[in-house]
């Protein structure tokens, strides 16, 4: 198999506010057709990152190259990405098709094919009919969609998204999560997604990067990021992280290491139950459950202090313990997460 | 659209009778004296303004078709209020678009010397201008007029067009940029366009403000007579008042057309700022 390109790669990139470090030293590769999604909290860096890669700011030290030319310098205008921005940012005052041709007017490709590609693009977001209605005649979802083919239509070979789906409902959200992947597809270009919705992240992507404080804290495949988090912060940033610390982790575990343990790997077992050999086992008291439909969180008390959540799908009629109830926990050594010296 | 609903629903119930009777007395107090500008245009008395008149006539306006002085005086001002206008349009987007996409040390002290002719009482204004053209022996002429309107005709301006500015949203530039459109496009196929009925309402208002203004161009003017002044002079010579009145209803109908215009233009945009003077 042939090696795939890089499409972004950032090297020892800083961008300082005065005494701000909105990113700080970061270094990453993004290959050509790759869905990569930048995740982390509000103020970690991540917009940044991704208008850096856009030209809207310039580093303060470190290089930022596409296509392994470096863009120091080089304007937004003349750059080869575009972005769908968070407010999707429509122009108000222009219909949906001419919206969508912008990009391709502002280039001067000529009329027909300009209004050939824009009904093209239309027709790959479903606003086939929404061509002459103007942005403040459409709702949430079809200005995200409008946006996206404003950006498409340009044929970049890297796409940019601030939080696109920041501002829809949750089943538009999640519906719009299944079509952006197919999208990417369809294109075959790279995406890049910024989100501080993890479901979001995991869900879409090839490989995600967390960011926390201006640096990256682990860069992975999905799967590997919820189940090898490399530091607490990640682990408590992916799914619930279930963190276990000093007096709490040597009741659990026999050693006072941080460690971590995702809620759906614990067993759930009436008290004093055997467990099998090679798990790890801690007697706790249930101190809340919250009945979810497809399953059932419980909060259970450990001797120690700590808590763990403790997630249990609710598909057979198995041990369903009370609030208050003794309860036995047991989990595969595996899954336990450990993290630091 | 429920939240329009809802707003309708709150206004639905009537007013009380006295609300009612206030609003009336409010409107009759305010427009009640145009109408007696407009009866005395047609009466028969040309020395006083005797209630009720004796008798009505056309004649005056027969009468101001020949009196050239009326005609030029109009003209002047409407070339003063064009050019005035023209120039605060430039000026005033200009200082919008500074300040909108600028922070610099001394901002809010820039803005406050820019809305400071509009709030400054016109006699101040006028007393600076007068003292500041003597001051650097610029003779007063059409220029010194338009110089003085200009600075309020700015405000106006100005105004319109930052709060159009701040509404809109600064990632649409941005947009413009990432699609390939340098800032002299961007200005042009973004920018300019949604100021459009912005700087026309602006543009209007200053033309309406400077067309009637008269306090400031009395300390400006040098021989030239602008409506305002020539209707001033007009009122106190005791014979043919009544044309006077008639230059009134022409002025009315001048200055009502674009205030108007105005108001349709940008009712549903709720930030028209400055409109009073």
């Amino acid at each position: 198999m042939p090696q795939p390109s890089i499409a972004v790669s950032f090297r020892a990139v800083s961008r300082h506010y005065g005494a701000v470090r909105a990113v700080d030293e970061v270094s990453f590769d993004i290959l050509d057709g790759e869905f990569f999604a930048m995740l982390g909290p509000s103020g970690s860096g991540k917009t940044t990152c991704l208008r850096l890669i856009a030209g809207f700011e310039q580093p303060t030290a470190g290089l930022v190259a596409i296509h392994g030319r470096d863009m120091a310098g080089v304007p937004p205008y003349d750059r080869d990405v575009n972005t769908v921005f968070q407010d999707y940012a429509l122009f108000p005052h222009m219909s949906v098709r001419e919206n969508v041709a912008y990009g391709l007017m502002i280039r001067k490709v000529p009329a027909a094919e300009r209004a050939k590609r824009a009904e093209e693009m239309l027709a790959m977001v479903k606003l086939a009919d929404f061509g002459a209605r103007k942005p403040s005649q459409l709702s949430g979802g079809q200005r995200q969609r409008v946006a996206l083919a404003r950006a498409l239509v340009n044929r970049p070979s890297v796409l940019l998204l601030d939080e696109p789906l920041g501002a829809l409902d949750l089943k538009l959200r999640e519906q719009m999560q299944v079509e952006l992947k197919a999208i990417q597809r369809q294109v075959g270009i790279t995406f890049i997604y910024v989100t501080h919705d993890q479901g979001e992240a995991l869900s879409m992507s090839d490989r995600v990067a967390v960011f926390n404080q201006g640096r990256i804290e682990q860069i992975a495949a999905p799967a590997e990021l919820y189940e090898k988090p490399r530091t607490e912060f990640v682990a408590g940033f992916v799914g619930i992280s279930n963190l276990l610390q000093g007096e709490a982790a040597r009741a659990a575990t026999g050693a006072a290491r941080a460690c971590s343990i995702r809620p759906e790997k614990i067993h759930l077992a009436p008290a004093g139950a055997a467990a099998p050999g090679s798990a790890m086992r801690v007697e706790g008291e249930v101190e809340s459950l919250l009945y979810l439909g497809a399953n059932t969180r419980f909060d259970i008390r450990l001797p120690g202090g700590g808590y763990l959540a403790v997630v249990q799908q609710n598909r057979d009629a198995h041990y369903a313990p009370e609030q208050g109830s003794k309860v036995t926990l047991w989990w595969d050594a595996r899954h336990l997460m450990t993290f630091g010296g | 659209m429920r939240s329009r609903a809802a707003v309708l629903d709150r206004a639905t119930p009537r007013a009380g009778i006295g609300l009612k009777a206030g609003a009336w007395f409010a409107v009759l107090f305010l427009n009640l004296p145009i109408l007696f500008i407009v009866l005395y245009g047609f009466t028969t008395d040309e020395q006083s303004y005797s209630f009720p008149p004796p008798g009505l006539t056309t004649r005056w306006f027969g009468v101001i078709m020949n009196r050239g002085d009326f005609w030029d005086a109009l003209w002047l001002s409407v070339s003063v209020a064009f050019v005035a206008t023209i120039a605060a349009l430039i000026l005033g987007t200009l200082a919008a678009a500074a300040m909108y996409r600028f922070s610099f040390f001394g901002k809010e002290s820039v803005t406050l010397l820019i809305l400071l002719p509009i709030a400054l009482p016109g006699i101040v204004t006028g007393i600076s201008l007068r003292a500041a053209f003597d001051l650097a022996d610029v003779p007063f002429s059409y220029w010194t007029i338009v110089a003085g309107h200009a600075t309020f005709c700015i405000v106006v301006v100005y105004n319109n067009a930052i709060a159009r500015l701040r509404r809109s949203s600064p990632a649409m530039m941005e947009a413009s940029m990432d699609l390939g459109a340098n800032s002299l496009q961007t200005f042009r196929h973004v920018v300019l366009p949604n100021l459009a009925t912005a700087l026309l309402a602006g543009g209007m208002l200053a033309f309406a403000l400077s067309f009637d203004e008269i306090i400031v161009t009395t300390f400006t003017a040098g021989q030239q007579t602008t409506l305002p002044i020539w209707m001033f002079k007009e009122l106190v010579r005791p014979h043919q008042r009544p044309v006077t009145n008639v230059a009134a209803i022409i002025v009315m109908a001048i200055t009502f057309v674009p205030i108007l215009l105005a108001y349709y233009l940008t009712r549903d945009t709720q930030d028209v700022a400055g409109s009073g003077k």
